[in-house]
């Protein structure tokens, strides 16, 4: 159990098929894996087929650091999903990784110094047996 | 490339009523528009041969052959681009009938009852919305006034917009509307009641949202050549175009945030139509979200990129001001018929049929689409 992310009624989940099943399997393992171009390394997010800079279908995956900055965010005031009706409100920040990488995470603990550039420590919430989901800190 | 500048014209426009809730289907309030829009271009159903119906909606060209009768249907397409769909159906529909595939190419757009589902339910079955439905629903991104969000506040923190130079967009649509007996939201707004109104996904309040409603909108396109021998005065397409940003699968990887595809689009749409930005009249912005308008503002180069919250100021987008916008109430005041009621709108505007909302002299205008992740159209029109 955790503050930011309730349990029922019942959150939408990811299909986890294909390119993005190790993704999701790294964070069960407490791992963020993004997809690496084998052919000329380009890092790519979110997880698709074929590199854009070289065309190549073949890659890796290559684990990021825990640490981002603030890129945007939103403070959500209105339930669009039932399943995050207890949540609210809650804060969703856009977060720089590195390369270009993006995320979107629920942030946890204090929004009081939210600014663009903040920086973030990555977490990981384990929501059950299948799914593991990252959050972000505000570094104190 | 074939010049498409003043090939084809809206020949007819046609709508419903725009109501809170309604008890008849998408299909039938669609072919009422349908049939207003090709009666008012002085047609009979039997002569569009060609069909653009809304993408994201339930009604395929088949209907129309169906309820119309027509007996040789030579053109149909979609454009699924959300809000977007609509004007980028205008360019479609000028190439078809630029080329002689068609001679009247009919767009459609309806929105039936809205107790049809939660939005990310439908959200989820869009091949468009694959990476938000897997990376973002699951954290509690899920409807459009959050996608946005981040980009509104990416544009608040970088270039110092603020939530009262938003309230400006929602202030004048909702001044508009009440020239507008068609438009839903019939009572005044005041600033104090957009800063009053509820958070919905911060920065964007209640009156930061566009309306729901049921309704639905059509035009009829003919080429420049026939629309001259039709009912109304021909309103010609002098340029149009369509612009994807990038990463337009995922508004979280873009490059630029407060970047959309309209910026693409806008240079290509002016120089077709050899007009420059001092000769706009008038401009139809959709107007999904309030500051959705803002950066469409700065992308069709109307201001710099920041400078919409200032641009917007000091009644330049009223009537009466230097570019009066949304002069039915957009999607804020008048309902949200997904843009086609702007297309309406400019057409009836370059006619001279708005009455009390009329702006004068109104010659040439701009009519914009914005939708899903950032997709973006634009025409160009004059009488
Ligand atoms: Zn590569």
């Amino acid at each position: 159990m955790n503050d930011i992310y309730s349990e029922s009624p019942a959150k939408p989940r990811p299909q986890i098929a294909l390119e993005n099943q190790s993704y999701w399997d790294g964070l069960r393992r407490h791992q963020l894996l993004v997809q690496r171009c084998l052919t000329c390394a380009k890092l790519r997010h979110y997880p698709r087929p074929m590199c854009d800079a070289c065309y190549s279908f073949e890659y890796d995956w290559h684990a990021l650091s825990g640490s981002a900055t603030v890129h945007s965010w939103t403070v959500t005031h209105h339930a669009f999903h039932a399943g995050f009706k207890q949540d609210l409100p809650y804060v969703t920040v856009t977060a720089d990784l590195r390369d270009g990488i993006r995320l979107q995470a629920p942030l946890a603990g204090s929004d009081v110094n939210l600014a663009v550039g903040a920086r973030l420590d990555l977490e990981f919430i384990d929501v059950d047996a299948e799914l593991t989901i990252i959050s972000m800190r505000i570094r104190a | 490339m074939i010049n498409l500048c003043d090939k084809a014209a809206v020949s007819g426009v046609g709508e419903t009523a725009y109501t809170r809730e309604t008890d008849r289907s998408q299909l039938s309030l669609t072919l009422e528009a349908a049939l207003n829009a090709v009666l008012d271009a002085g047609l009979d159903p039997k002569d569009i041969d060609g069909v653009i119906p809304y993408a994201s909606g339930g009604v395929v060209a088949e209907d129309f052959i169906t309820n119309f009768g027509i007996a040789d249907l030579r053109y149909s397409a979609q454009t699924p681009m959300g809000g977007a769909s609509a004007v980028a159906a205008l360019q479609s529909a000028t190439m078809a009938v630029a080329t002689g595939v068609a001679k009247h190419v009919l767009i459609t757009l309806g929105r039936g009852s809205i107790s049809g589902g939660r939005i990310s339910d439908q959200l989820t079955r869009m091949p468009q919305m694959r990476l938000v439905s897997e990376f973002e629903m699951p954290i509690g991104t899920n409807a459009p006034a959050q996608f946005y969000a981040h980009m509104a506040r990416r544009h608040m923190e970088l270039y110092g917009s603020t939530s009262e130079q938003f309230a400006e967009v929602a202030l004048t649509c909702c001044a508009h509307a009440q020239l507008n007996e068609r438009a839903m939201m019939r009572k005044p707004m005041r600033l104090a009641d957009h800063q009053n109104s509820r958070m919905i996904a911060d920065p964007f309040r209640l009156f930061d949202c566009s309306l729901e409603g049921a309704g639905a909108a059509a035009v009829v396109i003919s080429s420049a050549e026939r629309a001259r021998d039709l009912r109304c005065a021909p309103i010609y397409i002098g340029g149009c175009a369509e612009g994807h940003p990038d990463s337009p699968s995922a508004i979280t990887q873009r490059r630029d945030l407060t970047r959309l595809g309209i910026a693409n689009a806008a240079p290509i749409a002016f120089a077709m139509a050899g007009v420059t930005h001092a000769d706009i009249d008038v401009a139809e912005i959709y107007d999904c979200f309030t500051y959705i308008v803002l950066c469409q503002l700065e992308d069709l180069g109307f201001c710099a990129k920041g400078e919409g919250g200032h641009f917007v100021a000091n009644g330049r987008i009223r009537l009466g001001g230097d570019l009066p916008i949304n002069t039915h109430g957009g999607l804020l005041s008048e309902a949200h018929i997904g843009g086609m009621n702007h297309i309406v709108e400019l057409v009836r505007q370059l006619r001279g049929e708005c009455g009390e909302r009329q702006v004068t002299n109104a010659e040439v205008g701009l009519v914009t689409g914005f939708g899903d992740l950032g997709d973006g159209s634009l025409a160009i029109m004059h009488r």
